[in-house]
């Protein structure tokens, strides 16, 4: 215990920030270590994430002390330890194949992105009354639940995610608010960022006649 | 009358659960653990509720992971301040998470014990008992395997040593050949001598690791 008191004054220095650690009774300050902002894991796994070539690229930009430790060929031979050559032949098989795996994977998300639809629409409660429905914000990394929130300080109305009867989470507006929604998307207003305005449409849904 | 004799019996088999003090007991002496609890988890529909912990409850949780993790009061002071009320999120089959300003800290299985988050577990290395895997376990470990014997007996593996011995039931940081940081933290299924001798089957079973999706949470 006595070292321990006596390396405490120096061990934040290296440990550069103490976020959680006020000094009165010494307690250990964490260890500090590195995430991979790509993958997030800590570096030395990332051989084993999906995302390797992007990996190395971020860590030799960022951190190249870190890069020459972990890639060196020095790193590279003595890491294969007690595994056979076989082995580390296919894992290095493996990997491969799971980077481009989860590319396509992305691209295929990217693209699902992109084609995906907004609709904005309003529905007649009855003769003078509307409400306003948008659906397919989530496709585009909205919150909903903050959408809604926004709305409803926007118009002084109430607003709320609900599921449709597909299942799905939309919002709903109460009264007719469409082309206003319309306009802040257009505009990227608050948590409505980066909407494409082609992929949102305005539909007008009119109450049966005679239904119920 | 129908709806009468349903209501009878639901309150019958409320009862029922109640009164059996001792039979749950039983139940969590042999209740399975839950492999890869967080293999699959997603917030929105794995979480039931959360609430702040009672601070009597507080004073329990403190003290078992005083007595279960090697961690000085001090230290789990800096990470976990008395003052900051500890949040219960309960989630689906009995998980428990507890977290301090939306960050996990600890995990918990029903009655089980106290498990860091393997974030908690980067920062602080020496709270868990270590073992390791060899190089080759490693891939399967990140696709949430349990960890067999052989990885943790051959020579890329490590036990602690017969005078250090771990028993079955313990929690343990697990380490990866090679590697620096921890890459999951599992419990032990049979003690580190019965793994030697018998090295075969399940040795850990484990409970979180390098990017399940609680590692995805950063914040809850």
């Amino acid at each position: 215990m006595p070292s321990k008191k006596n390396q405490t004054p120096a061990a934040p220095a290296p440990a550069a920030e103490q976020s959680e650690g006020p000094p009165p009774p010494d307690p250990v300050p964490p260890v500090q270590l590195l995430y991979c902002s790509v993958c997030s894991f800590p570096p030395e796994y990332c051989e084993f994430g999906s995302s390797l070539t992007r990996c190395k690229e971020w860590l030799k930009e960022n951190h190249p002390d870190l890069f020459d430790k972990y890639y060196s060929d020095d790193a590279l031979t003595s890491k294969v330890g007690t595994l056979s050559l076989e082995a580390q032949a296919k894992l290095e098989e493996d990997t491969a194949k799971k980077e481009a795996k989860a590319v396509a994977k992305a691209d295929a998300a990217l693209k699902k992105k992109l084609a995906s639809q907004v609709t904005i629409k309003r529905i007649e409660r009855n003769k003078r009354k509307h409400v306003t429905s948008i659906h397919g914000l989530e496709a585009f990394g909205v919150d909903l639940k903050k959408a809604a929130k926004q709305f409803s300080s926007k118009f002084a109305t109430g607003s709320s995610v609900t599921k449709n009867l597909q299942g799905h989470d939309e919002i709903v507006v109460q009264g007719d608010v469409s082309d206003e929604i319309l306009e802040m998307i257009e505009a990227g207003a608050g948590v409505l960022k980066g909407i494409p305005v082609d992929n949102v449409e305005v539909v007008e849904e009119k109450k049966k006649k005679g239904g119920d | 009358m129908f709806s009468l004799a349903g209501l009878t019996r639901d309150m019958l088999m409320s009862r029922y659960e109640f009164d059996y003090g001792p039979r749950s007991i039983i139940l969590i002496t042999n209740l399975p653990f839950p492999t890869l609890m967080f293999k699959k988890f997603s917030p929105s529909t794995d979480i039931a509720g959360q609430t702040p912990v009672k601070s009597s409850v507080q004073r329990a949780i403190r003290s078992a992971v005083l007595s279960q993790w090697k961690i000085e009061p001090e230290t789990l002071e800096a990470i976990w301040p008395k003052k900051e009320g500890l949040v219960h999120v309960k989630c689906r089959e009995h998980v428990s998470i507890f977290t301090v300003h939306g960050e996990p800290l600890i995990i918990q299985h029903f009655d089980g014990p106290y498990y860091p988050t393997l974030r908690l577990l980067h920062k602080y290395p020496y709270i868990l008992p270590k073992v390791g895997v060899d190089r080759g376990a490693i891939r399967f470990l990140l696709a949430g395997a349990p960890m067999m014997c052989p990885g943790l007996t051959s020579k890329g593996g490590y036990l602690p040593p017969p005078d250090a011995a771990l028993p079955a039931g313990a929690s343990v940081a697990i380490y990866a050949e090679g590697k620096e940081h921890a890459i999951g933290i599992g419990l032990l299924k049979m003690g580190s001598e019965e793994m030697r001798k018998i090295n075969r089957d399940m040795g850990v079973e484990v409970a979180t690791y390098l990017g399940d999706d609680l590692w995805a949470l950063k914040a809850l």
